[in-house]
């Protein structure tokens, strides 16, 4: 059984009366260590794929299986819970709290998850560690760069060992060569074995994924528009051997 | 997230904003310090108050005066006795509930005429009483000895004063600065002279004597460095009514006091009257009554005696304590209140300040409240969070609160002196204390709940 299950997924708002289908009858699986990148024009309904997928949000209709466990009728607490112990996310702004240091940020989840303050630490540590960031530990987070701060954010996702990473726009705040550094360390961490979900409309980003799933008007499009997902260009740069083909 | 945890964060959040949570906080510290320092003055009152009250007798004591026929009993007018020590007896013999009794007989017309040491001073009252009437009205001997009941029988001439009457004959001995004990001199009352064997104890109300102890000390350092003379002018008296302070008048009366044996003031002082019976009249009779609380049954007891030595005229009426102590706890209980809802108002708007803080708060991290949810925290932890740190603002502005009521307990005082010394309850600390906790708490909820209902995707993408 994949990791991600979705079957027949709807999300339905309603706005003054009128409906909106931002996802409309979404059937996708994503299974472990899969490195997928999520692309889409505005409003194309992805980001509310990635709430889903998340466990930000329940859909409307539909169910959704993470690791075994349906979450479509979870209540807040249990989304929570998921949250904290299957799922870790990146964002685009960061969001690392400004009043805390660097250490406690990565710390922050493990804090909900109750782990217990000298493990935290040792733990928190290795994951700095793991993204170069290890020296900056006391640091605020408006003392970094861009990219340090990105990758603070990267080992707080890591820290509970989730099964899934989610980053939403991760290199969208970034200028172009620090935005690679950042995609690099994911592909690493593809590399070590970790499901990874990036959502972007960068085409750059969505060439590096061995599979890229497109949103168009809240379904799953039949074929990826090859500039969106930046094949064009990864054709031509390298001519060597099919580009990977979409879900 | 454990609870040292959600402290600590809510401890960073006031540490952060150091000038808003003072701010904050102000309403509580006002509120709970004027809630101790309220409680602490009306307690020094009733202190007082009961300290007076108490030095009169307590509430055991029940005075049996000698009161006019009744309108409806006017026609047995010459069968009334009035008080006599035939009622002293029947008492002993038949009022179980009357544990200790007296009988009092007072010098007849104006205030009688002390004379001794060349001066002379006119008392408002001189009695002849049993020796047990010093105990009756919590009399300590300090010099010499009470008369006994041996000096009764032989009706000596002897008495026992109080050092009021000693500082108008003898001399106070702040100004001789030794120790006036005029026992065995002899002082005269309306010229029939008597020997003077014991004198009581010095009464003064807590507030006098701490007073009294300061000026002794000034008065030795002033020694020290040479000085002689007080700067306060010439010698003079200052009056009846001990320096015009209320609570020390019980006192004044009491250091006032002049007994004599019952039996000297019949036999010697009253005898060749022309309006006299065969048998002693007396004044009153001062009784106390074995409990304070069965008062109501002890004075029924009493009543019916005397109804039967009376013969059914009821020319008596009896003066108890219970008036004294009712106003006493009418007066601190409206003081209490009035105190109380000044303070309450305080603690009620220091709250209100706490939850538009803490709303003024969580609107300005509603993004901290999504990521934290986002990355695992449940509903009920972020509740709790706030909640915690409004109850760390309500608990820091509460032990600050009661650090600043001693210091408005000294500017109180300073500003309006008062005859009793507050004094600051535990009690009323762990009130106050506790009624700011939970103001703290009561005030979070509101903001709490809001922080905790926030939508996580709404929350992250706020700025």
């Amino acid at each position: 059984m994949a990791l991600l299950q979705l079957r027949s997924v709807s999300k339905i708002y309603h706005l003054g009366g009128e409906e909106i289908r931002a996802l409309d009858d979404v059937t996708l699986d994503i299974g472990t260590g899969e490195f997928v990148s999520i692309i889409g024009p505005s409003g194309s309904g992805k980001s509310t794929l990635m709430h889903i997928l998340g466990c930000l949000d329940t859909p409307s209709h539909g169910t959704v299986t993470l690791d075994g466990i349906p979450v479509q009728q979870a209540t807040a607490r249990e989304l929570a819970h998921v949250r904290n112990r299957k799922i870790g996310f990146v964002f685009q702004f960061f969001n690392l709290l400004p009043k805390l240091n660097v250490v406690q940020n990565v710390e922050l989840p493990m804090i909900y998850a109750g782990i217990g303050g000298r493990e935290r630490r040792r733990r928190a540590e290795h994951a700095l560690d793991l993204v170069e960031m290890g020296h900056r530990l006391k640091n605020r987070p408006s003392q970094l760069s861009g990219g340090q701060q990105q990758r603070v954010a990267i080992a707080r996702a890591l820290v509970n060992d989730p099964k899934i990473i989610f980053a939403d726009e991760p290199t969208g705040n970034l200028d172009t060569h620090t935005g690679e550094v950042i995609l690099s360390l994911f592909r690493r961490l593809s590399e070590e074995g970790r499901t990874i979900i990036i959502v972007t409309h960068n085409p750059e980003i969505a060439a590096v994924t061995p599979r890229r799933i497109e949103i168009r008007n809240g379904k799953i499009a039949e074929r990826v528009d090859e500039r969106l997902a930046g094949l064009d260009r990864a054709a031509a740069q390298s001519q060597s051997g099919p580009a990977p083909s979409s879900a | 997230m454990s609870l040292w945890n959600a402290i600590a964060v809510g401890l960073k959040e006031i540490w952060a904003h150091k000038f808003r949570s003072l701010l904050t906080m102000l309403g509580i510290i006002l509120g709970v310090s004027s809630l101790v320092a309220m409680n602490a003055l009306v307690q020094g009152m009733e202190n007082g108050a009961r300290e007076s009250l108490v030095a009169v007798g307590g509430l055991a004591k029940v005075r049996v005066e000698a009161q006019p026929v009744p309108v409806e009993q006017r026609h047995m007018r010459d069968l009334a006795v009035g008080l006599t020590m035939n009622d002293v007896h029947a008492l002993r013999n038949s009022a179980p509930e009357a544990v200790k009794i007296s009988p009092e007989m007072r010098m007849d017309g104006m205030n009688p005429t002390l004379a001794a040491n060349g001066k002379t001073y006119r008392t408002f009252m001189t009695s002849g009483v049993w020796p047990i009437q010093a105990e009756l009205m919590e009399h300590k001997i300090g010099h010499g000895r009470m008369f006994t009941e041996f000096d009764d029988e032989q009706a000596r001439n002897v008495v026992v004063i109080g050092t009021g009457i000693r500082d108008e004959l003898f001399g106070k001995p702040e100004d001789t600065g030794e120790p006036v004990i005029p026992l065995g001199r002899t002082m005269t009352i309306n010229g029939y002279p008597f020997t003077i064997i014991g004198m009581f104890e010095h009464y003064e109300s807590e507030q006098d004597r701490k007073a009294r102890e300061l000026r002794e000390q000034e008065q030795r350092t002033r020694q020290a460095a040479g000085v002689t003379n007080s700067a306060s002018g010439p010698q003079r008296s200052r009056g009846y009514g001990g320096g015009g302070r209320r609570g020390g008048f019980a006192f004044w009366i009491k250091n006032n006091t002049v007994y004599m044996p019952l039996n000297t003031m019949w036999m010697k002082m009253k005898s060749g009257q022309t309006n006299i019976s065969a048998i002693p009249t007396l004044n009153n009779i001062e009784i106390r009554v074995a409990d304070p609380d069965r008062i109501n049954e002890a004075l029924t007891q009493i009543r019916n005696v005397l109804m039967i030595t009376h013969r059914g005229i009821e020319d008596f009426s009896f003066r108890t304590q219970e008036d004294w102590a009712d106003q006493i706890s009418t007066f601190i209980s409206a003081a209490r209140i009035s105190g109380g809802l000044i303070a309450g108002i305080s603690l009620l708007v220091g709250g209100i300040g706490i939850m538009n803080i803490m709303l003024a708060s969580i609107s300005e991290r509603i993004r901290e409240i999504g990521i934290r949810k986002a990355v695992g925290a449940e509903d009920i932890e972020v509740f709790i969070q706030i909640l915690i740190e409004s109850t760390v603002i309500a608990v820091i502005g509460g032990l600050v609160g009661l650090a600043t009521s001693f210091g408005l307990i000294q500017l109180i005082r300073a500003v309006t002196p008062t005859d009793n010394a507050p004094v600051v309850t535990l009690g009323s600390m762990g009130l106050a204390f506790a009624a700011s906790v939970t103001i703290g708490v009561l005030a979070g909820l509101i903001p709490a709940f809001r922080a905790s209902r926030m939508n996580v995707i709404q929350a992250l993408r706020y700025d």
